[in-house]
């Protein structure tokens, strides 16, 4: 009884998508002043590992492929609870796709646990700069263990007999899946609600330093395999949709809300879309 | 030597997901593109013989199928260890994935498996003048939209959301293909995640495959405002939408979020009310027949893809539809 728990949690730094703004005059997208954010779904990943510390003891470990600018990320999440933080960065590491991304965050938490199995691994269900979700069912299957994406509730965690009862949310409802550990679990935002940082993990993390791991050192990556050389897809090319040419708007205060709602269904018959009539 | 364009085949409970024949109408467009190319399909389950012949009637030359008890419900190992045995066995050149849940999950690790380029949720499919996938997908939050490719590394994987592609029609004269018939090889021990039960969530309106959407969005103002919606969905026969920050804000449940992180719909009529057309928003509703915008802005983004619009206050307006449709209803009865 009592054993302390281990739990990795996998965090991107993201530039926050809500306050992108287009540049109206040549519709191309205004990068400068984006503000990096941790991705909000990690942060919900980490509460549930800080409710599992507190329920087991032990320890948080939370890792991160990014640029030096991600140590921002991390701060917070040692702010939320997290013990030891590792920023893996590199310039060869740039321009990696999720299967590159995946080896990377694979190979580290391998190195992790040979100093510290881990009893869970962490993910975001998705990251919100390029909602690909794909990087934890990556790691999970390249690490060979049990994989349970859009966790949205944990019903049970037995750490002494190593099983877990988990809720997936699916589009018909929720799975009830039972799971040996460790595991890695996708999470919903769900998952946990978020809680104030305590003002001593505040102040701890202001005076903590990420660990930064190279491409070499401490874990020699396989240049193969990382990268633009480990990543299968490029991108051709970016372009701003385009919006279709749009229809009349009438006011309804000038022609009066009866005729201007007359109209309209006088557009929507002649377009034939209700009555099918449309070729 | 023949080029072979796969498509997932999903189903649950011997009932096919129709994003699966969205995505074989998708490939036989492809198909046309990229010479000498034949469109498979894959299907796992138990019990799966019946979605078989759906497959040839929606114009699949071919059917891989794997039919086992271990697959009786999806997860994560049999189904992609099953499905990649397969793709490297029989190496296929495309491989097309619905980008649901269960797609989601199946197709990123299946990728992994075979160590191949993955783009997730494309809005777009074609063939470049290199004869590579070229798959187009929001990014940025959607304020951009990226092509992209995967050039050296086989099968080229992509997911599409249901609804972004046309709903094909079955051929009224179909053959049956040739059947290829797989063992899956792992057995319920090798599994070690367990579906305990399944809790059938309330049965929310499906709003994906709705012929009438009335969405409503931050201007609708509570969920009473969605009453008025409701009601205007009622006499048109349709299901109610939402945009994020109505759903964020409680009036109404995910179910019924439209866009980006919602769903994507292709209704015949799209009615949006108090909604400004963000971006993600339209990318969710670009694919309706018509769309009538209901906004106070006249310089709401919404307009400029709208076919037809009404500047005004929704509260005046969308009781006043509901009225002129319930007359126009009467009236059509008496006829
Ligand atoms: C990564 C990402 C993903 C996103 N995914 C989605 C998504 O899936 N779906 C989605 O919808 N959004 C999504 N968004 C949010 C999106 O950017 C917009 O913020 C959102 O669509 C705006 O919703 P809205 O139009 O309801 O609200 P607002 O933009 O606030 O617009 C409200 C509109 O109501 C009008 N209005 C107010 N009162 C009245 C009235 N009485 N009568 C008539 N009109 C009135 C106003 O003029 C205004 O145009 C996403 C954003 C990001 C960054
Ligand atoms: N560069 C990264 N470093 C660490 N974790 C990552 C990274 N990219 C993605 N992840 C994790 O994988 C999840 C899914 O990301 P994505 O596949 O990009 O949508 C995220 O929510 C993170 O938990």
């Amino acid at each position: 009884m009592g054993r302390p728990i281990h739990v990795i949690v996998a965090v991107k730094q993201v530039p926050d998508t809500s306050n992108v703004r287009i540049n109206p005059e040549t519709g191309t997208l205004i990068r400068e002043g984006v503000p990096a954010i941790l991705n909000p779904y990690e942060a919900h990943a980490l509460e549930l590992a800080v409710q599992l510390k507190n329920t087991f003891g032990g320890r948080i470990t939370v890792l991160t492929m990014g640029p030096a600018g991600a140590t921002e990320a991390l701060r917070e999440c040692i702010e939320q609870g997290a013990d030891r933080a590792i920023l893996v960065s590199d310039r060869k590491f740039a321009a990696a796709d999720t299967l590159a991304t995946s080896y990377v965050i694979a190979t580290a938490i391998e190195a992790i646990q040979r100093e510290t199995p881990a009893d869970l691994l962490l993910f975001g269900k998705q990251a919100i700069d390029g909602d690909t979700a794909q990087v934890g069912p990556g790691v999970a299957t390249r690490l060979n263990l049990p994989l349970i994406t859009c966790a949205c509730a944990i019903e049970s965690f037995d750490l002494d007999n190593r099983l877990a009862i988990v809720h997936r949310r699916v589009e018909r409802g929720i799975e009830v899946l039972q799971t040996p550990l460790p595991a890695l679990f996708t999470v919903e935002k769900e998952i946990a609600p978020i809680s104030r940082a305590p003002l001593p993990n505040i102040i701890h993390a202001a005076r903590y330093t990420p660990e930064i791991w190279s491409a070499t050192a401490p874990v020699a990556f396989d240049m193969a395999q990382i990268g633009i050389k480990g990543s299968p897809t490029i991108v051709g090319n970016a372009h701003t949709p385009p919006l279709k040419k749009a229809g009349p708007a009438i006011t309804a205060a000038e022609m009066g809300v009866e005729r201007a709602i007359a109209e309209a269904l006088t557009a929507i018959d002649k377009a034939g879309v209700l009555t099918g009539s449309k070729a | 030597m023949t080029s072979r364009i796969w498509t997932y085949i999903e189903q649950e409970d011997g009932r096919a997901h129709p994003v699966s024949w969205e995505l074989l109408g998708a490939a036989l467009k492809l198909s046309r593109d990229l010479p000498d190319s034949v469109v498979e399909c894959v299907l796992l389950g138990e019990h799966v013989e019946p979605i078989i012949d759906q497959a040839f009637s929606f114009g699949a030359s071919r059917v891989y199928a794997i039919d086992d008890a271990v697959l009786r419900h999806y997860r994560n190992l049999p189904y992609s260890a099953g499905i990649s045995n397969l793709i490297q066995q029989h190496q296929p050149e495309i491989f097309l994935v619905g980008a649901t849940t269960l797609g989601r999950d199946l197709a990123s690790s299946i990728a992994t498996r075979v160590s191949t380029g993955l783009t997730a949720d494309c809005t777009e499919l074609a063939i470049d003048p290199k004869k590579i996938l070229a798959a187009t997908r929001p990014t940025f939050g959607g304020n951009l939209m990226a092509t992209i490719l995967c050039k050296t590394r086989r099968p080229q994987m992509a997911t599409v959301r249901p609804r972004v592609l046309p709903t094909p029609q079955p051929l009224t004269e179909w053959k049956r293909g040739e059947v290829i018939r797989a063992p899956l090889g792992m057995r319920e021990d090798d599994v070690a995640v367990k579906l305990l039960r399944f809790v059938a969530g309330e049965a929310e309106e499906e709003i994906e495959y709705a012929d009438v959407v009335v969405a409503g969005g931050r201007g609708v103002g509570g969920a009473k405002g969605f009453a008025l919606l409701r009601e205007l969905a009622d006499a048109l026969g349709g299901v109610v939408g939402a945009s994020r920050p109505a759903v964020d804000a409680g009036w109404i449940t995910y179910a019924h979020q439209v866009g980006q992180t919602g769903k994507t719909i292709r209704p015949k009529l799209y009615i949006a009310a108090g909604i400004s057309g963000a971006i993600q928003h339209r990318v969710g509703v670009a694919g309706s027949d018509f769309i009538l915008a209901i906004n106070s802005d006249p310089n709401a983004p919404i307009f400029h893809i709208a076919d037809f619009g009404i500047v005004g206050d929704l509260n005046t307006v969308v009781p006043e539809l509901t009225k002129q449709i319930r007359a126009a209803k009467a009236a059509q009865k008496h006829d």
